[in-house]
């Protein structure tokens, strides 16, 4: 009895760990899964699920899968066909781009990359990002056209795939920029007209799906043009996307103007400034700056959009993988293809709207 | 200021620097602009239409359409009008949108409090789910399902079976009805009249607890109204039990209710993909509710269903809803897609109608006033439902 007191005594309060139960991997697994009886009956039942799901999966997808084989062993096989995304790799990314030229679009694609990395570091956010923009974008329409520079002439409308899909979503944000804060600026203005006449119009446009857009740049452009002008259906397309996004980008940059302080506006208009240089000057730099997280949730979305365009037959990235799809040797395998485009889709978006996250927080802390 | 103070010295300020003046000729030339914009393309209109012999206006309404429509919710034949055959249309529309939103608003609150269970492996498939859904465009994952009912699934001959009375296949799903009897009419009227009942006992239980402060189990017996009295009427009318189990007969199944491949390819396709939004509304708006209410509602001795109902719900809906009513809205416009997939829904029948009449124009005029229709609905209850939040703050 008297040891047991004196052994009790000699160890110091620092030595003594918590119960076994409650750290380590066992602590973990307590707290995080089995904490209540309804949270081990939820753990159960997931693992049981996933258990059912997962190995089947894997089995299918890596273990029985074939990767380089021709359609008809494809089809022999129980397993996943990745063949037909393989086989059909270069027709799928580039569409009908000639075969010979198809590294002009895979630089252009690079381009772009690098200058969306370029352009993700705020240090880098001034005046030159902008023109750098117009310029990478100008260069990246003459690496796909041609036509100078020895460079084979390729007409847009044998444009497809990634690039076309890349293409209408940056090429129509960056458009539609500018048309949305001189919308956002109208809808804010003291002008009863011009105000009305831009609610009418944003309002219109974000009440309608785009694919009635779409439709309407497939069969009813044609009409608005005297006889002889005629416009190639991406062309089409790529306005109404225009369009479609100008109307949204303005929402957003009207929260980014509302967002501002009326001392700003008073500011300026006592030092007078008129209402351009009280625009340019103060309040659109700082207002767009704001509107920078949700513009790149924009982009998201214009991004996804653009695979309405299959509906009006352009070969974007979905367009191509259903029309490898409908070749006999690799039908019945769109379960694989979608899958593969799903994955690059997520890819773009998912580092996009993390982008977004971080840099909203970045810019909610600088703000404090 | 200093515009008042030139005008009483000078006694008049030149036209160009007077703003009253100048922001009503700044209005007159944008009229002015898109006026002549809006002549200019409707010259061209008009001249194109004439020199392609396209008709105008809304005659074709009344000519039969001659085409045939999948599935439809009225009667319907080829024989029938155009202006029928887009009726068509707005129902398929409306029932997708309809049964997507219910289905929709219930596995995104599932999805989204799941975000938030304090069980490891949930809330990480939770926001698994979440985000991989948000990003994969909702046109490929309606390819997806639509080829997996094409492809993947069974002929119906080997159709999967999951639950007795459930047949799964590549002509759609199947699953057993009960027979049509009389019974169910009263039953109808049943629940009807529990609905009204519920609907008085609501206001008689607020008067007596506002006056007596003596509170009444609202929740249980509305649910036992509504579930009891029509079960009792079933009872009473002779308890009929037959049902229609649908059957393999030749190559497809006959009797029970068949729900076809493309709607329910359209309706997988979407309620997925939306409910990843809607989840997230609703993670965000319960996380707004801070955990001092909680607390607070806890001290003052209320019961925790009674904190989730006074409390934590009020403030939450406050902040879900109006998220939660636009993401409703995206999903009608984007059931547009079914054009993709071949179910007939308005946009599809319009399709058809414009390209078979050639009026393009009328066509896409009426898909546009549709939605802008089941929009301007939609923000009319926002109104609405903002002007009674705010009723209720003080």
């Amino acid at each position: 009895m008297r040891t047991e007191n004196q052994k009790f005594k000699s160890v110091s309060t620092e030595n003594v760990k918590p119960p076994a139960v409650n750290i380590g991997l066992i602590g973990w697994i307590r707290t995080n899964l089995f904490s209540s009886w309804f949270n081990s009956i939820l753990t159960v039942i997931t693992v049981y699920i996933l258990w059912k799901t997962i190995p089947p999966f894997v089995q299918w997808a890596f273990i029985d899968s074939l990767w380089f084989s021709t359609g008809a062993e494809c089809h022999e096989a129980g397993g996943a066909c990745w063949s037909v995304v393989l086989k059909n790799f270069r027709f799928i990314l580039f569409g009908f781009y000639p075969h010979d030229q198809q590294w002009r679009p895979l630089l252009a694609m690079g381009m772009l990359i690098g200058l969306l990395f370029f352009s993700r570091n705020r240090n880098h956010w001034n005046i030159y990002l902008a023109y750098s923009w117009m310029l990478g974008l100008l260069l990246m329409g003459f690496l796909m056209k041609g036509g100078i520079l020895g460079l084979v002439p390729v007409e847009s409308i044998q444009w497809g795939g990634l690039p076309l899909t890349l293409i209408l979503s940056v090429f129509g944000l960056t458009a539609a920029y500018p048309l949305g804060v001189m919308l956002a600026l109208g809808r804010q203005s003291r002008l009863p007209i011009i105000r009305s006449l831009c609610i009418v119009y944003i309002e219109l446009i974000r009440g309608v799906p785009l694919i009635s857009l779409l439709f309407m740049s497939s069969v009813v452009f044609p009409l608005f043009f005297p006889e002889g002008v005629t416009f190639n259906k991406i062309i089409r397309a790529q306005i109404a996307i225009i369009l479609f996004t100008a109307a949204y980008i303005a929402e957003v940059v009207r929260g980014g103007l509302q967002a501002m302080d009326r001392g700003q506006y008073e500011a300026a208009e006592s030092i007078g400034l008129n209402y351009y240089q009280t625009m340019r000057l103060v309040i659109l730099p700082q207002a767009l700056k704001i509107v920078i997280p949700p513009s790149v949730s924009i982009l998201i979305s214009a991004f996804k959009d653009t695979s309405l365009v299959v509906i009006i037959a352009l070969y974007d990235l979905l367009k191509t993988t259903q029309s490898t799809l409908t070749n006999p040797e690799w039908m019945g395998f769109s379960a694989e293809a979608y899958l593969f485009i799903a994955i690059i889709y997520f890819i773009c978006c998912f580092f996009m709207s993390n982008y977004s996250r971080r840099l909203e927080r970045e810019l909610n802390r600088s703000n404090r | 200021m200093t515009g008042k103070q030139n005008s009483k010295i000078s006694g008049k300020v030149s036209f160009w620097n007077d703003p009253a003046k100048r922001s009503i000729l700044y209005q007159l030339e944008a009229l002015l602009l898109i006026g002549l914009l809006g002549y200019y393309l409707f010259s061209n209109i008009t001249h194109n239409l004439e020199r392609q012999s396209i008709a105008t206006g809304f005659g074709f309404l009344q000519k039969e359409a001659s085409f045939e429509i999948g599935e439809s919710l009225i009667s319907y034949s080829a024989a029938d009008r155009y202006a029928r055959a887009l009726w068509v249309g707005i129902l398929n529309t409306l029932l997708v949108s309809f049964i997507g939103i219910i289905l929709t608003v219930i596995l995104g609150t599932v999805i989204g409090v799941s975000r938030l269970s304090k069980n490891w492996l949930v809330s990480h498939l939770a926001a698994v789910y979440i985000e991989v859904l948000q990003d994969i465009p909702v046109l490929l994952q309606l390819f997806f399902w639509y080829a997996f009912f094409y492809e993947i699934l069974p002929s119906p001959k080997q159709a999967l079976n999951p639950v007795g009375g459930i047949f799964l296949c590549n002509r759609g799903l199947s699953f057993v009805i009960p027979v049509f009897h009389s019974a169910h009419i009263y039953m109808a009227i049943a629940f009807g009249i529990a609905c009204l009942a519920v609907a008085f006992l609501r206001r008689w239980s607020r008067q007596r607890h506002e006056k007596t402060g003596v509170p009444f189990p609202l929740f249980r017996v509305s649910l036992a109204l509504l579930i009891g009295f029509p079960l009792l009427t079933w009872w009473l009318s002779g308890a009929p039990t037959q049902m229609d189990v649908p059957e393999l007969i030749g190559f497809n199944f006959q009797g029970g209710a068949n729900i076809s491949p493309e709607f329910t390819a359209l309706l997988l396709g979407l309620v997925l993909y939306t409910s990843a939004f809607v989840a997230e509304v609703v993670r965000a708006g319960i996380q707004s509710v801070s955990h001092g209410q909680t607390e607070a509602a806890m001290a003052l001795g209320l019961t925790p269903s009674h904190i989730l109902k006074l409390v934590i719900l009020p403030q939450a809906l406050r902040v879900i809803i109006p998220p939660l009513t636009s993401q409703m809205l995206n999903l009608t416009k984007n059931s547009s897609l079914a054009v993709a997939i071949g179910y007939p829904d308005f946009v599809s029948v319009a399709g058809t109608t414009i390209n078979q009449t050639g009026q393009a124009i009328e066509g896409v005029a009426m898909i546009m006033i549709v939605y802008l229709f089941f929009s301007l609905l939609t923000s009319a209850f926002m109104n609405w439902y903002n002007k009674r939040i705010a009723l209720v703050e003080r």
